[in-house]
């Protein structure tokens, strides 16, 4: 393929669009990826974009602003899943499991009953690129910006929290506030990344740029780095092969991180068979 | 250390303190105060309320009834037991004292400065150059100073640690115990849980033993006495005199277990 061929889709904007949100939001999941995949919460990154899948054909019906009331749908379901854990004897695999399906399924059938807000419901569940807009580069930007600003100025608490919550508590660290605003951020980036993405591969968004990353180093702030930059190049990547091969965005996106999975488990391996022959030389 | 003191001396005051998780409680109308510069360890048998006393200690726990009171600047560290750590968490030695410090606004990176105070604090607990090195791939005794690093870092008045010597051999615990014993006299005030009746509890200045409430608290020489013992582990205990120690050992009826043998030509 020539130069002229791979860069002739940046001529519209709305792939120009569709390039910077892929791009954003992969560095914006990648990030606070980290967290949910530290904190064991990979399931609730798949739940809540279900539920807000709710939330969003929710405020259709009922006339509210799409975004806003599928982001506060996602920050209550959030929330009912933790108060449910704590005062039912229920594990929170299941709480998520129950809350976010129902949710889930209540979008399902709103939409079925009265149509999709918005957007179709293929577009919402799979991710179209057709779809972005500029409103859409400015919204992940924005939620881009809110996220880094918070881990920013939480960095420590955020870490002491998420390594051990019981001892951050116990001398002093306000753990449920950085446990709620975590939740707002995740549903912030899960609401605004759900157009490029779809809502049934956010999670994979979530969780596989993090995981490479924690393959590839054992420092928690390289980890960081590492995880935004492989969702940024995912993003990037992932949207210019969907273009070239006419593949839906979110699927080509997971797919190019899941490449650099295999990359980092394969070359994870080899590393450690290297350092055990050297170890065992010494 | 007393069962009742005051607040304006004391660092920290349990007055009466009821803990529950539900309708059970874990401890009962325990009374005790941490003086400055004390060296307390709290034992008991499993399930006695020890970790709970000492969340209660730390206000990461609040009672059912009665109440604790802290002196309003006192700063404390918890070293928690290491078999509660996540050793696939990716974090560094250095990551893992740095993030202590993490009340009001921080920059994310360690600043110089903290650069200096963190490598004071490894040096002081001889894990000097080991900042780089990721948790997991460290010594058990190395593993248990990191936290306590962790604790230093916050300039602790006070650190609680729950059962420091669980999983450690015995040269790795005696380590433990000296540098504690150090801590201690360079003015680090110590409370500790432990199972472990001879080779910890024995060595410190002051016990505590719980029950469910506090059985006996003081010297070992007071606490460590067949009555106490019995009525906290439910089970008639001796104390022998070995080399100018004491030594607790079980004496109930089936104190004695014969090993294992296997039958002659079976």
């Amino acid at each position: 393929m020539s130069w002229s061929e791979l860069t002739a889709p940046y001529a519209f904007e709305f792939f120009r669009n569709g390039v910077y949100v892929a791009t954003l939001a992969g560095a914006l999941c990648g990030l606070v990826g980290c967290y949910v995949v530290l904190r064991n919460m990979s399931y609730i990154g798949h739940g809540l974009s279900h539920a807000i899948f709710g939330g969003y054909a929710a405020a259709g019906l009922i006339g509210v602003n799409l975004f806003l009331g599928a982001g506060v749908w996602g920050v209550v379901t959030a929330l009912a899943i933790g108060g449910i854990v704590r005062r039912r004897p229920i594990g929170s695999d299941a709480a998520i499991g129950v809350v976010t399906t129902a949710s889930f399924a209540l979008g399902i059938a709103l939409v079925s009953r009265y149509g999709s807000p918005g957007r179709s419901a293929d577009s919402l569940l799979f991710g179209n690129v057709l779809g972005v807009t500029a409103s859409d580069v400015w919204l992940v930007g924005a939620v881009s910006l809110v996220a880094v600003v918070f881990i920013f100025f939480a960095y420590r608490p955020l870490l002491f929290t998420t390594f051990d919550d019981e001892v951050a508590q116990a001398t002093g660290v306000r753990t449920t506030l950085i446990d709620t605003l975590l939740m707002i951020v995740l549903s912030a980036t899960v609401l605004a990344t759900m157009n490029v993405m779809g809502v049934t591969l956010i999670a994979a968004t979530l969780v596989v740029p993090a995981v490479v990353a924690r393959m590839l180093t054992d420092s928690f702030s390289t980890m960081l780095v590492i995880a935004t930059v492989l969702g940024a190049i995912s993003g990037f990547i992932g949207m210019n092969l969907s273009y070239h091969h006419d593949l839906p965005s979110g699927s080509t996106i997971v797919l190019v991180g899941t490449a650099f999975f295999l990359l980092a488990y394969v070359a994870g391996g080899r590393l450690r068979r290297r350092a055990g022959t050297v170890a065992h030389a010494h | 250390m007393s069962r009742s003191g005051t607040v304006d001396t004391a660092l920290i005051v349990a007055d009466r303190v009821t803990v529950a998780y539900g309708a059970e409680p874990v401890i009962v109308d325990v009374d005790l105060t941490v003086e400055p510069g004390d060296m307390i360890g709290i034992v008991g048998p499993s399930g006695s309320g020890k970790t709970t006393l000492l969340k209660a200690l730390l206000g990461g726990i609040a009672p059912r009834s009665g109440a604790v009171t802290r002196r309003a600047d006192l700063s404390v560290g918890f070293v928690p037991q290491v078999e509660r750590i996540d050793w696939n968490f990716p974090v560094t030695v250095a990551e893992c004292v740095g993030m202590a410090r993490a009340k009001g606004l921080r920059t994310p990176w360690i600043s110089r400065r903290e650069r200096g105070e963190i490598d004071a604090v490894l040096d002081r607990l001889g894990l000097n150059g080991l900042g780089s090195r990721h948790i997991r791939n460290l010594s058990g005794g190395q593993q248990q100073r990191v936290f306590l690093a962790r604790a230093l870092f916050t300039g602790a008045e006070v650190i609680f640690l729950d059962e420091p010597t669980s999983g450690l051999d015995v040269k790795t615990r005696h380590e433990v115990l000296h540098l504690l014993a150090d801590l201690n006299a360079e003015g680090v005030t110590v409370v500790l849980s432990t199972h472990d009746l001879n080779g910890i509890a024995t060595h410190l200045p002051t016990i505590v033993c719980l029950n469910r409430t506090v059985i006996g608290a003081g010297a070992p020489e007071d606490v460590l006495v067949p009555e106490v013992l019995e009525q906290t582990y439910g089970s008639p205990m001796q104390i022998l005199e070995h080399g100018g120690m004491r030594v607790v050992v079980d004496a109930g009826p089936n104190a004695s277990v014969l090993p294992f043998q296997r039958e002659v030509g079976a």
